[in-house]
């Protein structure tokens, strides 16, 4: 049976750490420079997806989980970050906290529920999960229901800096999905991260090991939830608003759709990926009426045809790790 | 008249009557969902929106054939049945080798193609679809009044769900049926064309939820929506359940319709969350399900 | 290229100074739904809509070059939120329209107000837009939550309905809703018999329906929308709730509802509108012109079509007032100056919180064999002038009224 995650791209090899390397010097070059040429308002939304499928591909990539309910930790934190920039007046960097936090300990909830199944069942019950939490959001006062949150303050970071100047703002996403991206990249590198694979590989292996396989798995799903929560609440600030979209089941599969595009279990496929899918959605927005039908088909063809994305399928033709 | 928590108890009959009909729904669904899986392996993400081609198939074959209820509620269910068989044949069949979440991925994918399609064909407010004749009117109960559509819902819904049970359970064809999801290569080697009845089991389990469809054109929404939010309160239905077995998931199913129903009554705004928290509580007490067996 | 012979354009208007009027560009961008929720309400139809608006004007006014543009903005807040910043900062688009989903359209009021843009919001249904979130630079025409629920409730207790049951959405709106309702209804001598809040996206509404039923009351106030107003009615049905004498009231009820529905288990239902097609000859005329463009068997346009046309009719007049299109504080100010007048919606006013002031209309599905020829769905039961129509100013609370 063939494995959620090739092998071949985590075979290690020579090149194996000049080109992670060169890959996140041209990555951090890349979101550098293109602010000269695209829109900064839709870099930064898309750097906080790329962080969003970061989060999201550390369970499914490195543990092998596959959830289908991420949109919870995203959307509530971006509303609990929403409201507290806007009502309780908190600078953005303590808003940002406040969404994290929030993600957090719903990822400990869903999470402690979740593990107890495996596989299909998992991803049934984080869904069945997520979209209970859905119906809180829409019912809950402070979520506004379908208007959501609007006119959210940027507000002065730590006080002083004024972020409602997009390159203000543009640093500080950047800031922030680059400490992630290396968080996770250390994580994974991590003999924690090591234990995560092993359980991937053969969790029966690694419980008679003597490793609590539970407690690991639990602890990587709260922080994969943190991390989206981080995405959620960073996303809330710079678009200024949060809305039910971000809780809804089909966030849930957006977030797999861009992952699986640029590759389950690699590094880089999920920034690719949410860059790729994102842009796609605006492309489509001038064009018309076809979006869900389109991402069905490229979810059937990555399925048939291209399982290891395009990050995974790179890294395999030349036989690096990316 | 006695009550019941303030309710008089006719009242409360009359909504465990009516739960038991919106679970015939949840029960004629999980049971699909349950065929397939013994099977295939898969958690058929499309079940939902072959649950709307169902309906829609009734409202296409209304007003370009002139296709009543009766004839849609046979034909709809062969069409869709055969669509199914199609996917089988061009999708499916090409990721059995694959981790089973790979399944879970296409057909979700499928299903967006679906709906995406629906949608841009048919619009989203909703297409309309009237009682048949036969059985417009009701009769009353004493404690409620009973529409006749909703009792040849409960009773259709039951016939088809024993139906179904007794066939995989008690027949020669059912022991195949089995037989194969346990040991393939053994069932061939008995001379059975097993890829085919892989197929089969596929469009029976679709022409299940293309039925539950029909069923549902005459009193609920048509529109390209109405399968997708359903699904996921079926999965928690599944996972109550246990895939294991197809009484269990015929049980659940009804189960879990009046328990939402009760919730109706005593708190209707928890009625669409009691079924995720009852899940919820299912996991933390018995993690297989009520009927599983341990994974 | 195009803006290259644009400026070109201007550059030569401008050397002719005096001998002609100034060139005007404007350009107006429709942010719409095109293939979700609202898009048979909107979608392609206002794009259609707006252009016959451009259309119209430029031949009274060749010296104003209108152009439309269109996008998608798939229900998502933060899509449309990034296509209007882009339409402002780089598009050079001066106006947007439309906008159906009220939290879509509350976000676009403020990145408008943030850029000083023109947003004339005739898709929407909150009326939070002309209340506590109100800007300068919002127009909002067509229709709004309170005006759709004021209208039915006094219309329907006026006519003998004075006993109401409300089956409620369990949230904000569906809540606003039935208040809102609640009030006008015993405001007028009618009287709230219960309520039973339902969760949204309620398949089986049978529970509901009994409790409405043993309540006896003569009116069933159907505080929700779309899907969950199609399945109360259905099943309605059903129950035999019409055919019991009891009548439902769609508080949130839109053209495309009732042709999902069917005459045949729609028929008696009322509701509030502003604008029917079929309401006199300006505005059959102009279904006829719409019909063709759009080109689909069987379809007429709706209200929100309607007030994309005359929201952006009206938006061009003052365009042209003033002429220029730069300053949308400065536009929508004019907008407020003169008076509406248009075909679709007659004489009318912009109020100071951008509400603007129509009549509008309570409407009764008719029965299937009342129907003459497709489209043909609703007798007018009353008419409910402009000055009453729509929530006094005070009620609102929006900071541009007070100071």
């Amino acid at each position: 049976m063939e494995r959620f995650v090739d092998p071949l791209v985590s075979k290690p090899s020579t090149l194996r750490v000049g080109s992670e390397t060169i890959a996140f010097a041209v990555m951090v070059l890349g979101l550098v420079i293109t602010p000269l040429f695209v829109y900064p308002l839709f870099l930064m939304q898309a750097m906080c997806f790329a962080l969003f499928a970061l989060a999201f591909n550390l369970l499914i990539g490195y543990v092998g989980l596959l959830s289908f309910g991420h949109a919870l930790y995203f959307g509530w934190a971006s509303y609990l970050s929403a409201h507290a920039a806007k009502v309780w007046g908190l600078t953005p960097e303590l808003a940002i906290l406040t969404g994290t936090l929030t993600a957090a300990l719903c990822g400990l909830g869903a999470g402690f529920l979740a593990i107890r199944r495996q596989g299909i069942y998992f991803a049934m019950i984080t869904l069945a999960l997520a979209q209970m939490m859905y119906f809180f959001a829409v019912q809950a006062k402070f979520t506004g229901g379908e208007d959501g949150i609007q006119a959210v303050p940027r507000g002065h970071l730590f006080g002083l800096i004024d972020l409602r100047n997009d390159t203000a703002m543009y640093v500080v996403v950047l800031t922030i999905f680059l400490a992630g991206f290396l968080f996770i990249y250390r994580v994974i590198h991590s003999p924690f991260g090591e234990v995560l694979k092993a359980i991937r590989e053969n969790e029966t292996r690694a419980i008679s090991l003597g490793y609590k396989t539970d407690r690991y798995k639990l602890v990587a799903f709260v922080l994969s939830a943190t991390l989206a929560g981080v995405a959620g609440a960073t996303k809330a600030v710079v678009l200024q608003l949060a809305s039910l979209t971000d809780v809804n089941w089909p966030m849930s599969g957006e977030v797999v759709l861009m992952t699986l595009v640029g590759g389950l279990g690699t590094i880089f496929g999920p920034v690719v990926g949410a860059f790729v899918i994102l842009a796609m959605q605006y492309k489509l927005a001038f064009m018309g009426e076809w979006v869900l039908v389109i991402q069905g088909a490229i979810f059937v063809v990555c399925v048939l045809l291209f399982r290891r994305g395009i990050v995974g399928e790179l890294a395999g033709r030349l036989r690096i790790r990316l | 008249m006695f009550e019941v928590f303030g309710i008089p108890s006719t009242a409360l009959f009359g909504q465990l009557l009516i739960g038991l009909i919106n679970g015939s729904f949840y029960a004629l669904l999980s049971l699909g969902l349950a065929v397939i899986f013994g099977m295939l392996n898969i958690i058929n993400f499309t079940h939902g929106a072959q649950y709307m081609l169902g309906a829609v198939t009734a409202y296409l074959l209304l007003n370009y054939a002139g296709l009543g209820y009766w004839p849609a509620l046979v034909i709809a269910p062969i069409v869709v049945g055969l669509l199914g068989i199609l996917i089988e044949r061009v999708f499916l069949r090409w990721i059995y080798r694959l981790d089973h979440l790979y399944g879970l991925l296409l057909t979700f994918g499928l299903a967006l193609i679906i709906e995406g399609i629906g949608r841009n064909y048919l619009g989203t407010a909703g297409l309309p679809y009237t009682l048949p004749d036969s059985l417009r009117g009701g009769r009353n109960l004493g404690f409620m009044f009973l529409p006749n559509y909703r009792a040849w819902v409960i009773a259709a819904s039951l016939l088809v769900c024993f139906g179904t049970w007794f066939i995989i359970e008690r027949t020669r064809l059912g022991a195949y049926l089995r037989a194969a999801t346990e040991n393939p290569a053994l069932v061939r080697a008995f001379g059975i064309n097993v890829p085919r009845m892989i197929t089969l089991t596929y469009g029976f389990g679709v022409a299940l939820a293309a039925f539950a469809g029909v069923m549902a054109a005459p009193i609920y929404n048509v529109s390209p929506n109405m399968g997708s939010e359903l699904i996921i309160v079926v999965f928690a239905v599944v996972v109550i359940g246990g895939m294991g077995s197809i009484l269990g998931a015929i049980v659940s199913g009804f189960g879990l319709g009046v328990i939402e129903g009760l919730t109706k009554v005593f708190y209707p705004e928890a009625s669409n969350t009691v079924i995720f928290v009852v899940m919820a509580i299912v996991l933390l007490v018995r993690p297989a399900g009520l009927f599983g067996r341990r994974t | 290229m195009r803006k290259i012979l644009g400026s070109a354009a201007l550059a030569v208007a401008l050397a002719c100074g005096g001998a002609h009027a100034q060139q005007i560009h404007v350009k107006v961008g429709v942010l719409t739904d095109m293939a979700s929720l609202y898009a048979d309400d909107t979608g392609i139809g206002s794009v259609i809509a707006a252009k016959l608006a451009a259309e119209d004007f430029m031949k009274t006014h060749p010296n104003v070059k209108v152009e439309v543009v269109s996008a998608d903005h798939q229900n998502k807040a933060d899509i449309g939120t990034n296509i209007a910043n882009q339409w402002f900062d780089v598009d050079h688009v001066d106006m947007i329209a439309d906008v159906p989903n009220s939290g879509v359209a509350l976000a676009i009021a403020q990145v408008t107000a943030q850029k000083n843009k023109v947003f004339v919001a005739s898709g929407p249904a909150t009326s939070d837009l002309t209340g506590p979130k109100c800007t300068p630079n919002t127009v909002h025409w067509t229709y709004d939550t309170w005006m759709l629920a004021n209208g039915t409730g006094k219309a329907i207790v006026k006519n003998g309905g004075d006993t109401w049951f409300f089956l409620t959405s369990d949230y904000a709106f569906g809540h606003a809703l039935e208040r809102d309702t609640a009030a006008v209804v015993t405001a007028n001598g009618g009287k709230v018999l219960g309520a039973v809040r339902h969760p949204i996206n309620t398949s089986d509404f049978s529970s509901f329906l009994l409790q409405a039923q043993a309540s006896k009351a003569k009116i069933i106030g159907l505080a929700n929308a779309g899907g969950d107003t199609i399945n109360a009615i259905k099943q309605g049905a059903e129950f035999g709730i019409v055919a019991g004498g009891q009548k439902f009231a769609g508080l949130l009820v839109f053209a495309p509802d009732v042709a999902a529905l069917g005459l045949k288990t729609a028929q008696g239902l009322m509701f509030t509108e502003t604008w029917y097609w079929d309401l006199n000859d300006g505005s059959r005329d102009w279904t006829k012109r719409w019909a063709k463009e759009r080109n689909a068997q069987g379809k007429v346009p709706s209200m929100n079509m309607a007030g994309v046309y005359a929201g952006t009719l009206h938006y061009l007049k003052a365009v042209a007032a003033l002429g220029s299109a730069a300053d949308g504080k400065a536009v929508v100010a004019e907008m407020k100056k003169i008076p509406t007048d248009d075909p679709l919606f007659g004489k009318g006013t912009v109020r100071i919180d951008g509400r603007v002031l129509h009549p509008a209309y309570l409407f009764e599905v008719k029965k299937p064999e009342e129907s003459k020829y497709p489209g043909d769905f609703y007798h007018v039961r009353a008419t409910i002038p402009a000055d009453e129509a729509f929530r006094p100013l005070k009620d609102g609370h929006c900071p541009l009224a007070s100071g």
